[in-house]
């Protein structure tokens, strides 16, 4: 492997390590918050990239450059909407049951979210490349590559981390959503409304699940299964990192996203083995995951 | 007692009966039969783990297993034996899922089904991507076989299959009702309910679980290879883990407390399935997501629950 082949690898690791962070980091933080595994992320990612193209194409003979507000409009939209129906209307009917039905209730949803996407934007490939070609490309090392990728999707990154740490740990409303997580019944002794943190909690890891889809629009041609792709893979970074763990998200996303970016200059046909054989090989070892704390057993 | 007890026998005669004539007044409906038979003796697998509390979100890959037996057979080695298909298959998923469950059985709960997950999504990947020896996503063709050693011709096929698969149904569900009346069939659900007084006891609950783990590995594989014989195909997708979610879908919506709520589980999942996406354009995923809502709001029994529950009222009045 030579030294440019070495930095493409690496600024692909990076782009995709982003994308891939935003959607796992949403599918962690709700886990944290609610118990309960999201299996319908993949769909709020691959919603959020349909609904953003569909409004870039549409703003973009007025002015291209409003197709950076429409990313972001786009997932709101998504997050709020989305992901403020499913939490109200049936997540919160199921808090407190057995835990294959509230896995079951999400995975309807999937099903659902699937056949809905295919009936609105159909089944042929949609491409929307506008953000991405407005954008100058950077030279790093002596390789060029779009600077929406290697400067725009990483900086969304590491703002959404920050932001993320600084919502849980120095607002009241974060300090909340913490004590929750916590311990839900002395929360809720002490005037906590459950229920509202709940909500607000699911819609921002819907949020972040549909920037993710948003900002992965412009760099893939959008095709149906996008996100029963995205769902598995999001798991395997969170699974990995543990779950409900925000920093070790954002590190094993960039493990992972490396790996996989080598791997597919080296040995291209085990591209998608990659995730998965890292987080067979540390649940075996680990099951809480490279960064979650131990449990201990409950008689 | 007596009565419901008598009850019961004579629905799952009729059903049993139901299961062997229709096919013959409507012969296009033999193999849809087939594929109800099939996918119910993989959850009868699901519902097994369901006892203790468990759910695998990875099972597809013991179905795979066994129908990738079948393909394997017909690329390698020519055509070759249904029966010869159905005991390489189980005894390959059976020995996967030793190897597999001698490491999921360590975990509980929801790291119970990631890793099961994973397990899966690795053997899909390699389906996939190991294009020279699986034909890829193309999946691979399973032809035809013969039958203890004579063949058959298209028509009088898809009845012996449907047959011999309602034969392995009825045996296996009476197997799996009679292990889960078991002792270790008891002690498996107290892995759900307490499983620290279970190993108190003395009993180790990682082997417990094994056993249950194994047997229902070797369910999917025999549902696995007669799903692919019927449809003549062995494709990755078989080991998706959007087919896992199928298989733990129909076991919810028949009833877990039952081995019967499989089938009925599986009637309903594959004839909505067929209907729908005849009669309503691609909304078959739409109507079976809203099904499945419905059923784990309002009746988290499933439908062999919803069964008894209005027999209940009516002995009541």
């Amino acid at each position: 492997m030579n030294s440019t082949l070495f930095v493409l690898a690496s600024l692909d690791g990076l782009s995709y390590a982003a994308l891939v962070f935003l959607v796992s980091v949403g599918l962690s933080l709700i886990f944290g918050v609610l118990r309960i595994v999201n299996v319908a992320h993949g769909s709020l990612y691959a919603f959020g990239a349909y609904l953003a193209a569909t409004l870039s194409l549409l703003v973009t003979p007025i002015s291209p450059w409003l197709t950076y507000p429409a990313l972001l409009v786009a997932s709101l939209v998504i997050g709020i909407v989305a992901g403020g129906l499913i939490e109200r209307l049936l997540l919160s009917r199921v808090y407190g049951r057995e835990e294959v039905l509230q896995l079951l209730i999400t995975f309807a949803v999937f099903m659902i979210m699937d056949n809905l996407q295919r009936m609105i934007w159909g089944v042929q490939p949609i491409y929307a490349a506008e953000p991405l070609k407005l954008l100058p490309n950077v030279s790093i090392f002596g390789v060029s590559y779009t600077s929406y990728q290697v400067i725009v999707l990483p900086v969304v990154a590491v703002l959404a981390l920050f932001g993320l740490r600084y919502f849980l740990r120095r607002t009241l409303m974060g300090s909340v959503i913490l004590a929750v997580t916590e311990d839900r019944e002395a929360a809720t002794a002490i005037g906590i409304n459950a229920q509202k943190v709940y909500l607000i909690t699911f819609i921002i890891g819907a949020t972040l699940a549909a920037l993710g889809g948003a900002l992965a629009s412009p760099t893939t041609s959008l095709v149906p299964g996008m996100g029963t792709e995205m769902i598995v893979l999001s798991f395997a970074v969170a699974a990995t990192a543990g779950l409900g763990q925000i920093e070790g998200t954002a590190i094993t996303a960039l493990a992972i996203g490396m790996a996989r970016a080598f791997v597919i200059y080296l040995q291209p046909e085990f591209e998608v083995l990659v995730p998965y054989l890292i987080m067979v090989a540390v649940l075996l070892v680990r099951p809480e995951g490279l960064f979650g704390a131990t449990k201990l057993r409950k008689i | 007692m007596a009565g419901r007890s008598s009850a019961l026998t004579w629905t799952l005669a009729a059903v049993v009966v139901a299961a062997g004539v229709i096919p013959i007044l409507i012969p296009s409906m033999a193999t849809l039969v087939v594929l109800i038979l099939a996918k119910g003796i993989v959850v009868l697998g699901i519902i097994i783990l369901l006892q203790a509390g468990q759910v695998s979100f990875g099972h597809a890959m013991f179905f795979a297993a066994g129908a990738y037996t079948a393909g394997f057979w017909g690329k390698y080695l020519g055509v070759g034996d249904l029966v010869v298909y159905l005991v390489v298959g189980t005894v390959f998923a059976t020995i996967l899922g030793l190897l597999v469950g001698l490491f999921v059985v360590r975990y509980r709960e929801i790291f119970f089904g990631m890793l099961n997950l994973a397990f899966s999504m690795v053997l899909w990947s390699l389906l996939e991507k190991m294009f020279h020896l699986t034909n890829g996503a193309d999946g691979m063709r399973v032809p035809r076989p013969t039958v203890f050693g004579m063949a058959f011709s298209p028509e009088n096929f898809q009845y012996v299959l449907l047959y011999l698969t309602l034969t392995i149904a009825i045996v296996a569900t009476f197997v799996v009702q009679r292990f889960l009346e078991s002792p270790t069939g008891n002690m498996l659900r107290a892995i759900k309910s307490n499983e620290t007084r279970l190993e108190y006891l003395g009993v180790s609950a990682r082997r417990i679980l094994l056993i249950g783990y194994v047997i229902s590995a070797a369910l999917g594989g025999i549902g696995g290879v007669l799903v692919a014989v019927a449809q003549q195909i062995a494709t990755p997708e078989f080991a998706y883990w959007t087919k896992s979610g199928e298989f733990v879908f129909i076991a919810i919506l028949g009833g877990v407390g039952n081995a019967m709520g499989a089938f009925a589980g599986s009637a309903v999942f594959e004839l909505v399935r067929f209907y729908a996406s005849a009669q309503l354009a691609n909304s078959w995923q739409l109507i079976l997501g809203v099904v499945l809502i419905a059923i784990i709001l309002f009746a988290p029994n499933g439908l062999i629950g919803l069964w008894k529950r209005q027999r209940a009222a009516r002995d009541e009045s």
